[in-house]
């Protein structure tokens, strides 16, 4: 099967403007990704489906990713005009100070496409799209009018991670009714309260554990 | 909801020039007389396979519009998997589709392994074809007595299915200890090796499904009303098929020659010779058939893992089985499960739980073409047709 | 009632058989409960393989599972409810006629079992409707729904048709229909029924 750079290549002379980017997989499995443009992915997904060479004519697995704000904190080097005292005379001197910096890095939600050929039997290859942000543009576009496998698992990452899917023949939830309104697989869902708390033998046994801890002089936090 | 065009000029087999949901004109028209029924099958069981509900629009005796509503059994799977290790994950997975709990495990081990580079040992390969293909095997019959039974033949043929999987659900329980729910891969290898009494109780118990599948044989494959049934039903072309992702018999009831374990050859599946069964005709029969054959073929993988199944270790010993973090990174691995392309997508942001856990339900995808098939046939040939799909809740809903 | 065990024994052996109206009523209505065919999730499997030859159900005069709610007896809850599903069983659980049972098969159906984390499995079903006999268990095993089905002919043949205690289609004042939950924007309202269940008191 053709390499991801092989792929990326032929993906750029058949789809003109088709921004994609590979996206380097470190783990062992070694399945790199490719990241497309949202604005033609629906065309790349074509060629891909079409080529006679890659014939990726099944797609198996689509699925949601959410990538919440992250804040990062990084330490940056600062130059900054201080007025100091230096011998009785007041003077501006430069001087460099380690600072911490905070820096949100906006998140966003990711739709993953494991794509395979029955013909030629290879595969996968793994494609990604980015919504722009987490919040108000959600949108990507649906790939179900290429590969119809897509229809279902569409509908559960709309359901579950709140991407809207453009050009979705049937989009409405899958799995939870239709009156909910929560996204329940992205990270920063809350659960409903709901959980009563309820004695079980666990707690017996944890508090039991705990007595042994303190008794050898070591008490540590239950659960541990 | 959408701005963008859909396209025209996409393949018509695809869902594209269908409008919205539910509302959308009728496919098939109806002839004009009476009033169309709306009929909401389920979720308290439309046959015997859980709490799934059709919304099926009739004219008539005839489908006009089918609509499947999933989430009865929405069980949180993956959820609740993001937030436990990676080990921890191993008995929901049992959970998923309860009939083949092994082959469950087995693709999740799978795909752990290809997270992290594991090696597995050679005896528990074999060991994992083993059960693997004994799953297969009970998940088959069960699968035929089933459909059967959704038939009208009220417990006969599911009393000879079950009577078969209680032999080989004993053969899990004193291997794994536990009937349905065995827990028994790991990363790296398996749980506990088999003692040499129960590889020769396997080696029995095998040669005694030949029979099984001979019954079978007799008993149904000539029955005129089974024929009468199921011929002719619930036609999924092989165009459609690929392109709906259908995997697993189904799909290669519908002639395209498909199956994982011979084009991936993962575990050591290549070792082996067996064929892979195609229908012609594209219908509930084949799909019958093709279970029906493909558990001889499963017999024959059978015997000769356990002719061969050489000695040594169940787990690798410098395997971490548990309180590992892999680099990060992702990987998809996959199986032929018994329904179809069971697989597992994990990232690994480098802690100890995965970042993301997805599991490819092989029954979800399976049922995209249930309204194509069913489109145009009679109510009570949908419950057949529904029933050669061969799904199990726990995995369609997860 | 009054009738003294010795004696009825004894007569017994004479060929002469003495009962109570309870003993024949209750003797009738244990021998003869139909289930209703609902399974939801992998205890079903498990109970389906309770009918089958091997556990063979039919013993205890269990084995014809009726798909309407109106010709069965009892309700096996078998496997995990969940928040989309707990109206459906409510409602099925109302229409069934008085007398009724449940039981709740397995972790899940008692208490959300290795689900209970999820935010759309329900914590109990025991939440919304009354349950007799609980069968602890990830599935349970056949033996234990035989057991279970043991249990609660006992439970029935030790009802008292009047009196305090007498059984709910005996009473006319009894509750005989259920609140049926309502799937709200984030669960279901009321989360629980506090005429069936109300919240554990821990005691430290
Ligand atoms: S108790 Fe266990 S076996 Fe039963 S439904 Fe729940 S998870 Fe499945």
């Amino acid at each position: 099967m053709k390499t991801v750079e092989e792929i990326k290549a032929a993906i750029e002379a058949a789809v003109p403007g088709a921004g994609v980017e590979i996206v380097p997989n470190p783990s062992v499995s070694g399945q790199h990704s490719l990241r497309l443009d949202p604005a033609t992915a629906r065309a790349v997904g074509k060629f891909l489906h079409d080529d006679t060479e890659l014939a990726l004519d099944f797609l198996s697995n689509v699925t949601g990713v959410d990538w919440p704000d992250k804040e990062i904190a990084e330490k940056v080097k600062v130059t900054r005009t201080v007025t100091k005292t230096v011998d009785g005379v007041e003077q501006s001197v430069e001087e460099t100070v380690d600072e911490t910096r905070k820096r949100v890095e906006p998140g966003c939600l990711e739709a993953v496409y494991h794509l395979y050929s029955v013909t030629r039997k290879h595969g996968p290859v793994v494609l990604r799209m980015r919504t722009v942000n987490r919040t108000g543009q959600v949108s990507l576009p649906s790939l179900t009018p290429v590969w119809r496998s897509a229809e279902f698992q569409e509908r559960e990452v709309f359901d579950l991670f709140g991407i809207v899917f453009e050009g979705h023949p049937d989009l409405r939830r899958l799995l939870m009714w239709d009156a909910f309104t929560d996204h329940p697989m992205r990270r920063d869902y809350v659960e409903p309260d709901d959980f009563d708390y309820e004695p079980t033998a666990h707690d017996e046994v944890l508090a039991r554990a705990q007595a042994h801890k303190d008794a050898a002089g070591q008490g540590t936090e239950a659960g541990q | 909801m959408s701005n963008l065009p859909v396209d025209e000029a996409i393949d018509p087999l695809t869902v594209t020039g269908r409008p919205d949901g539910w509302n959308r004109p009728p496919l098939i028209e109806p002839d004009g007389e009476g009033e169309l029924l709306e009929v909401a099958m389920g979720p308290h069981h439309p046959s015997t396979h859980g709490v799934f509900r059709m919304d099926v629009a009739l004219d008539g005796e005839r489908v006009i519009r089918l609509k499947p509503v999933f989430g009865y059994l929405h069980r949180n799977h993956e959820k609740i998997a993001e937030g436990i290790s990676y080990l921890a994950s191993m008995p929901y997975t049992d959970r998923l589709d309860y009939i083949c709990p092994l082959t469950n495990n087995w693709a999740y081990a799978l795909a752990v392994e290809k997270l992290t580079g594991q090696e597995v040992p050679e005896r528990a390969e074999y060991l994992r074809v083993i059960l693997g293909e004994l799953t297969r095997f009970q998940n088959h019959a069960s699968s035929i007595g089933f459909l059967i039974q959704e038939m009208g033949a009220s417990g006969t043929p599911l009393m000879y299915a079950f009577r078969e999987r209680e032999k080989i659900l004993d053969l899990f329980e004193e291997l794994t200890g536990a009937r349905m729910m065995c827990n028994y891969m790991r990363f790296g290898g398996c749980r506990v090796d088999p003692t040499a009494a129960w590889l020769d109780k396997t080696r029995k118990v095998v040669a005694g499904l030949y029979g099984f599948t001979e019954e079978v044989d007799r008993l149904l494959s000539g029955n005129e009303i089974l024929m009468a049934r199921t011929q002719g039903v619930g036609i999924l072309r092989p165009e459609l098929a690929v392109n709906a992702g259908v995997t697993g018999p189904m799909l290669r009831a519908s002639g395209v020659n498909y199956d994982i374990r011979k084009v991936d050859g993962y575990s050591i599946y290549n070792r082996f010779s067996f064929k892979v069964p195609l229908g012609d005709h594209w219908d509930v029969y084949d799909r019958y058939m093709i279970r029906l054959l493909e558990m001889r073929e499963s017999i024959k993988i059978l015997e000769q893992a356990l002719k061969d199944i050489p000695g040594g270790p169940v787990m690798d010993p410098k395997a971490k089985i548990r309180g590992f973090r892999p680099k990060p990174g992702e990987a998809y691995g996959r199986i032929e499960a018994p329904k179809g392309e069971l697989g597992f997508y994990l990232i690994s942001d480098g802690g100890p739980n995965p970042y993301r856990y997805r599991v490819r339900p092989p029954s979800l995808i399976n049922l995209t073409v249930l309204e194509d098939m069913a489109l145009g046939a009679n109510m009570a040939d949908v419950v057949l047709i529904f029933g050669s799909v061969d799904i199990v809740l726990g995995e369609v809903d997860r | 009632m009054a009738v003294d065990e010795g004696l009825k024994i004894e007569l017994g052996k004479q060929g002469v058989l003495v009962t109570s109206l309870q003993e024949l009523y209750n003797w009738g209505r244990r021998n003869s409960i139909w289930p209703m065919q609902f399974g939801l999730a992998c205890c079903a499997i498990e109970m389906i393989a309770t009918t089958m030859a091997r556990y063979d159900l039919a013993r205890f005069g269990a084995e014809v599972f009726r798909p309407s709610p109106r010709q069965a007896d009892m309700m096996i809850i078998s496997g995990t409810v969940t928040k989309k599903m707990a109206p459906q069983v409510v409602r099925l659980y109302n229409q069934m006629a008085e007398p009724k049972y449940v039981i709740a098969m397995g972790a899940c159906a008692i208490s959300g079992g290795p689900f209970k984390q999820g935010y759309n499995v329900l914590k109990g079903i025991d939440r919304y409707i009354p349950v007799d006999v609980h069968i602890p268990g990830c599935p349970p095993r056949p033996e234990a729904l035989l057991d279970a089905f043991i249990t609660l002919q006992k439970k029935i043949d030790g009802q008292h048709l009047t009196g305090e205690g007498r059984p709910r289609h005996l009473d006319a004042e009894a509750q005989g229909e259920f609140p049926v939950p309502v799937q709200g924007e984030h669960d279901l309202e009321p989360a629980s029924n506090p005429g069936v269940w109300t919240v554990p008191v821990v005691i430290r």
